[in-house]
């Protein structure tokens, strides 16, 4: 006998991720989900975007790591309120470990949490985590060709930094075929080419994001 | 990989449905997955049988649906089923303004429970089917 159930299968996972939504709405906190390969600057861009915050927009931050402490450290090293929720050895970080994480963080504090996921460009984009933003960032040193071999995490990004600016020629990297890969699976997904090296167009997303907390 | 967490939700949905049904053995599961999900049928099976130990989904056969995912082609209107990595240019007018839909499906939609009635004997859907 066949029972019809149709269910997402990672349901449970979306259960949590709705609850956590609703604790950072009633703490009226805009949340983003950075997602990026290892090294991508996950980290860089949270610090270069903070460091471009106006002083009403109070930051916060979640640092998902496989094991070590570092982001956490460099994070805190500049004052920033931040977490650490260390995976264990998973390749992404779930509802449930924001749901942890959650009492030590001074959500009534801050206006503004970036959580970095844990470096990964397949799983991270399946695990909801009761983000209002799923930001994915990109780097020139891994080529223009990521959204064409990694679909899912570039469709279902509400925005895209390109960051290393500064090495794009250097990795010959074509910034139009990269956007047109990304169009095709996500059409009009705010694409924001930066350094946070240089500066180069930190500026364009900070204004993109605070005009997101409104 | 997360083979393992996807393999633990597949195994409570199903497991939740059984029982919401009074079932008492899960004899299949039918699964559609997106082309663009990016899970590996075998591997999952794999950790299905482990999870499943002692349960009521214990020897349950996974079977696959795979769902294609779309490109069309803002030039010439051509639609063609794509796969990852995917292309950049229409394979009819080379153009490169191309939209990809669908391909993200990602859940269970029925479950195959035995039957009050009849026993575990001839059960051809506990055949292995090899997802595909
Ligand atoms: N040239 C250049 N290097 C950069 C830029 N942004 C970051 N980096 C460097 O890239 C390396 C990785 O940056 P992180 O910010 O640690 O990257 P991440 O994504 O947080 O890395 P993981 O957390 O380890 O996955 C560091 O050596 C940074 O200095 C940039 O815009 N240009
Ligand atoms: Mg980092
Ligand atoms: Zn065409």
């Amino acid at each position: 006998m066949k029972i019809p159930v149709v269910k997402e299968i990672l349901s449970a996972n979306d259960q949590v991720a709705a609850e956590n939504r609703v604790a950072f709405d009633a703490a009226g906190v805009l949340v983003l989900n950075l997602m990026a390969s290892p090294g991508a600057g996950k980290t860089s861009l949270i610090l270069s975007t903070v460091d471009q915050l106006p002083e009403e927009v109070r930051p916060g931050v979640i640092e998902g790591d496989l094991a070590s402490t570092i982001d956490a450290d460099t994070v805190a090293a500049r004052g920033i309120p931040v977490v650490q929720i260390n995976t264990g050895g998973s390749c992404h970080l779930d509802a449930p470990m924001i749901r942890i994480a959650l009492p030590n963080l001074p959500l009534d504090e801050m206006d503004l949490l970036f959580i970095e996921n844990v470096g990964n460009l397949v799983c991270t984009a399946d695990f909801a985590l009761g983000a209002d933003l799923a930001v994915v960032v990109a780097s020139a040193p891994e080529g223009h060709d990521k959204p064409y071999k990694y679909p899912g995490m570039f469709a279902s990004a509400d925005a895209v930094v390109l960051n290393k600016a500064d090495l794009l020629e250097v990795f010959e990297f074509d910034v139009d075929y990269f956007r047109r890969g990304l169009e095709m699976l996500n059409p009009g997904v705010p694409l924001f080419v930066v350094s946070c090296r240089t500066g180069d167009g930190i500026k364009e997303w900070v204004a993109w994001l605070l005009s997101c907390l409104h | 990989m997360h083979e393992l967490p996807v393999t633990e939700g597949i195994l409570n949905v199903a497991l939740e449905a059984a029982q919401q049904n009074g079932a008492r053995r899960i004899m299949a599961i039918d699964l559609v997955i997106g082309e663009l999900a990016g899970i590996v049928d075998d591997s999952v099976q794999f950790y299905f049988d482990i999870l499943s130990k002692d349960t009521i989904a214990e020897g349950a056969v996974l079977r696959f649906r795979r769902e294609q995912a779309a490109a069309n082609c803002g030039d010439c209107g051509h639609q063609f089923p794509v796969e990852v990595p995917l292309t950049a240019v229409c394979p009819v007018c080379g153009g490169n303004r191309l939209r990809v839909s669908g391909g993200r499906e990602f859940f269970i939609e029925s479950i195959e429970v035995e039957d009050e009635d009849s026993g575990s004997e001839g059960d051809s859907e506990r055949e292995r089917s090899g997802g595909g």
